[in-house]
This record gives C-alpha cells, sequence and structure tokens, in this order.
C-alpha cells in the first residue's frame, strides 16, 4: 500500500514545486469554455442545452494535454528506470501516479466546473449532477491516459499519438457523462448514466494500471 | 537462498543486428565482475539484463539458481542499480531525493542518515539544495550515495566514476571495496583504470563481434 502513497506523495510535491504545469491545464480548461459562448453568441437556451457537452469536451481535451506529462519527465532522468527495479509491484506504483495526475489535472477542473457552468446558465441542481459526473468521470480519463502514455513513451510525435489512442477510448466516458447531465436537465434522471461512469471507474481502476505497467515494461526494453 | 549471480549464454539481438551472443559469467558473495569492452560492444545492455530490465532473446540470469525473470519482487529485494541516467529529480533536494526513493524501495531512512550518505559522498552543505543548480559531478555524486544507504548484496554500476573528481573516485573505491568485503556483489563497466582492492574480481570482455567469456 505504501507503494501508492509513497508514490502519491512524491508526485505531488513534485507537482507543487512545478505549479506551472497544472496551472496551465487548469487556464486551458477555463479558457476552451469560455471561448464557446463568445463564439455562438448570449442566447440563454442554446447555451443551456451545449453547456454540459462543451465543458465535458473541455475538460476530456484539458485532461489529454496533461498526459505527456505523466511518465516523460521520469523517463527522461532514470528515475522510471528505477521504478522497474524497485521491489514493489509496479502495477501499484503506476496506480500512484495515476493518483497524483488527477490530483493535479482532473480534481482542479471538477472544482472549477460549476463556475464556468454557470456561464451557460445551468441551473443550481444541473451544476450538481454536472459535478459528480466529472467526479466520476476524470479519473477514468487519467487511468485510461495512462495506458497511452505509457505505449508512446519516448517515441518522437508521442503526442499527436496518444491523441489519437486514446481519444477513442474516451468517447464512452463523453457520452455517460454529458450524457448524465443532459438526462436531468430533461427530466428522466441522470442515475443511471452515473451507474455506468462508476462501472466505467471500477473497470478501469482494476485494468489500467495493469496495462500501463505492461506498457512501461516495453517501452523501456 | 545461496546468493549467487549467474548468467547462462546471453544473447542481444537490436533490430537485425546482433550486439552479443553466447555471454555468460558466474559471481559468488565477495566477488566484483568489471566488465570490460569499447563503445557500443552492448556493456550497458547487458547490465540492464542482469537487472531485468531488457529481456534476453536466449538465456538467462539467474540468482541463487532461479531465473531472475520469474523471481520478480524478491530479485529486487536484492539489487541497488546505478544507471547510466543519475534518477534524481531536480525539483527534490539531495536529502529529500535519497528519502523517497528508500521510502519508495521500502525501508525508509532518517533525515539524518541520508545527510549523512551525503557528506561521506562530499556533499555536506549541498544537501539542502534542488538538484537541479547541482553540478553534473554532484548530481553523479548524489545518485551514487544511494549506494551507502542500501543494504542489497547485488550492485549494479554502469560508469560510476564518469564526471567524479579524483576525490569521489577515492570515496566510491573504498565503498566499492567495503562492499566486496563484507561479503556483497559488484558488477560495474568503467573505463577508467580504476584499482579497487577487492577480495577477488572477474574480468567479462565485451568482443566486438559479439562475444564475451568470463576470465
Amino acid at each position: 500500500m505504501f507503494a501508492v502513497t509513497g508514490m502519491v506523495r512524491r508526485d505531488v510535491i513534485l507537482a507543487m514545486r512545478r505549479r506551472a504545469d497544472v496551472l496551465t491545464t487548469l487556464f486551458f480548461f477555463v479558457i476552451v469554455a469560455a471561448l464557446f459562448p463568445l463564439g455562438i453568441g448570449p442566447e440563454m437556451a442554446t447555451l443551456r442545452i451545449m453547456g454540459p457537452g462543451v465543458l465535458w469536451v473541455a475538460a476530456l481535451l484539458a485532461s489529454m494535454l496533461s498526459l505527456g506529462r505523466m511518465f516523460a519527465a521520469d523517463y527522461a532522468d532514470g528515475t522510471l528506470e528505477q521504478m522497474l527495479v524497485l521491489p514493489q509491484p509496479l502495477s501499484l506504483l503506476v496506480l500512484g501516479k495515476v493518483v497524483a495526475h488527477w490530483l493535479g489535472s482532473g480534481l482542479p477542473l471538477v472544482l472549477l466546473s460549476p463556475v464556468l457552468g454557470l456561464q451557460y446558465g445551468l441551473a443550481p441542481d444541473v451544476l450538481k449532477v454536472l459535478v459528480i459526473s466529472l467526479l466520476l468521470g476524470t479519473p477514468v480519463l487519467s487511468l485510461i491516459g495512462a495506458i497511452g502514455a505509457a505505449l508512446t513513451l519516448g517515441l518522437r510525435g508521442g503526442g499527436v499519438l496518444v491523441a489519437l489512442l486514446v481519444l477513442p477510448l474516451y468517447v464512452p466516458v463523453l457520452i455517460f457523462g454529458a450524457g448524465a447531465v443532459e438526462a436531468h436537465s430533461s427530466g428522466l434522471g441522470g442515475e443511471g448514466h452515473l451507474s455506468l461512469l462508476g462501472a466505467f471507474l471500477l473497470m478501469a481502476l482494476a485494468l489500467s494500471p495493469w496495462a500501463a505497467a505492461t506498457a512501461l515494461r516495453i517501452s523501456l526494453d | 537462498m545461496s546468493q549467487s549471480l549467474e548468467a547462462v549464454s546471453l544473447e542481444c539481438v537490436r533490430g537485425d543486428r546482433r550486439l552479443f551472443s553466447d555471454v555468460g559469467f558466474a559471481l559468488e558473495p565477495g566477488e566484483l565482475l568489471h566488465v570490460t569492452g569499447r563503445n557500443g560492444s552492448g556493456k550497458t545492455t547487458l547490465l540492464r539484463m542482469v537487472c531485468g530490465l531488457v529481456r534476453p532473446q536466449t538465456g538467462m540470469v539467474c540468482w541463487g539458481g532461479k531465473p531472475v525473470s520469474t523471481l520478480g519482487d524478491e530479485f529486487f529485494r536484492q539489487l541497488t542499480f546505478v544507471g547510466h541516467l543519475n534518477a534524481i529529480k531536480d525539483e527534490l533536494t539531495g536529502r529529500e531525493n535519497l528519502m523517497v526513493e528508500a521510502a519508495l524501495r521500502g525501508n525508509p531512512v532518517s533525515e539524518s542518515q541520508a545527510a549523512s550518505a551525503l557528506s561521506r559522498m562530499g556533499l555536506k552543505g549541498h544537501d539542502r539544495l534542488p538538484a537541479k543548480v547541482l553540478s553534473q559531478g554532484q548530481r553523479r555524486r548524489t545518485a551514487l550515495a544511494r549506494l551507502l544507504l542500501a543494504d542489497t548484496p547485488l550492485w549494479v554500476l554502469d560508469e560510476p566514476f564518469v564526471a567524479l573528481d579524483v576525490h569521489a573516485v577515492e570515496t566510491l573505491q573504498h565503498a566499492i571495496a567495503e562492499h566486496v568485503a563484507a561479503d556483497g556483489m559488484v558488477v560495474l563497466t568503467t573505463h577508467q583504470e580504476v584499482p579497487i582492492k577487492a577480495g577477488r574480481k572477474r574480468t567479462l570482455h565485451m568482443g566486438g563481434s559479439g562475444t564475451g567469456v568470463a576470465a
């Protein structure tokens, strides 16, 4: 267990000493979400319909933007190599890194989303569903992203390749995440969508650290 | 479990080029293996193979008679590896680097233990600075200070003397000799002629076209 907590602590300390990285992701999210109302016009009814989808896509892109950082620095300075020869299951170390990545890139988006939701005229109860859906969905994005980041480690043009690999896998999360908010505001109730998102999260928690660990061993061979 | 390291007819193929083949050695407690050979002869790859980072095409590396690929964590608990890269984080201080690494290994060290290891490597007064302001040699020393904290029987060192000054080379030689004298095992590569007063010293020469034989 200390493999996970130790890794989370290490990466959170590193993120706090390199705050610019966390802030760029956050600013990207804010700017993308703020551009849409400017481009579409102040028609409240249109914005209200588009809001959840736009915020979800912005969160998805922001989370993808930060994926490259997950293993790249550790790969470049050799600490990743050391992780592979630690007497700890590599998948647990990877899980620790993913949790730290989410704390630095996913959680701030979740906390900021209600403020941005106000721009789209979303009602308080809709905002609540939006926050819950992002809270369940963004960890899945980090978990799936870890596999893509591990596979493209050390490749030239890895950033674009990660996007191509990972974006299709993000689709179900986007559909059910934005769908939950949509279903709630149309009166159908978003519980079903949220349950499915929860199921995605559990499945990704079980499988993705293991898959990413295997990909890392291949990348470093 | 008896501690011994053995490599049997290792072969490495990169792309369509055979880097080396039929490389083998055996190492008992209290022995040092010096891997020699010109640039590009596969020394680093051999060391990474010993650590289980690279899978050999044929042959295997055994610890205590069992292949390391099946031992997994049990083997990694016996191993300290200092690679070509220093594996220290620029944002952390020397002390933090050592403590974080030891905590992840599962045997945490106190701040004073980390500080004394760093001062033995001649970094007294520099151990509270972030690693990014240190010189190349100082960073190498920080990476090597890991050895002084480790209580593993096997050390695998890839060019440990690079970037070190005369004084640090002496300290490291001393540490290696001490480790070997205490029934430890060391596998290292170096181009420098470094006389280590070790109990028994073996040399493995990696030949140009591919074969290496332990003498």
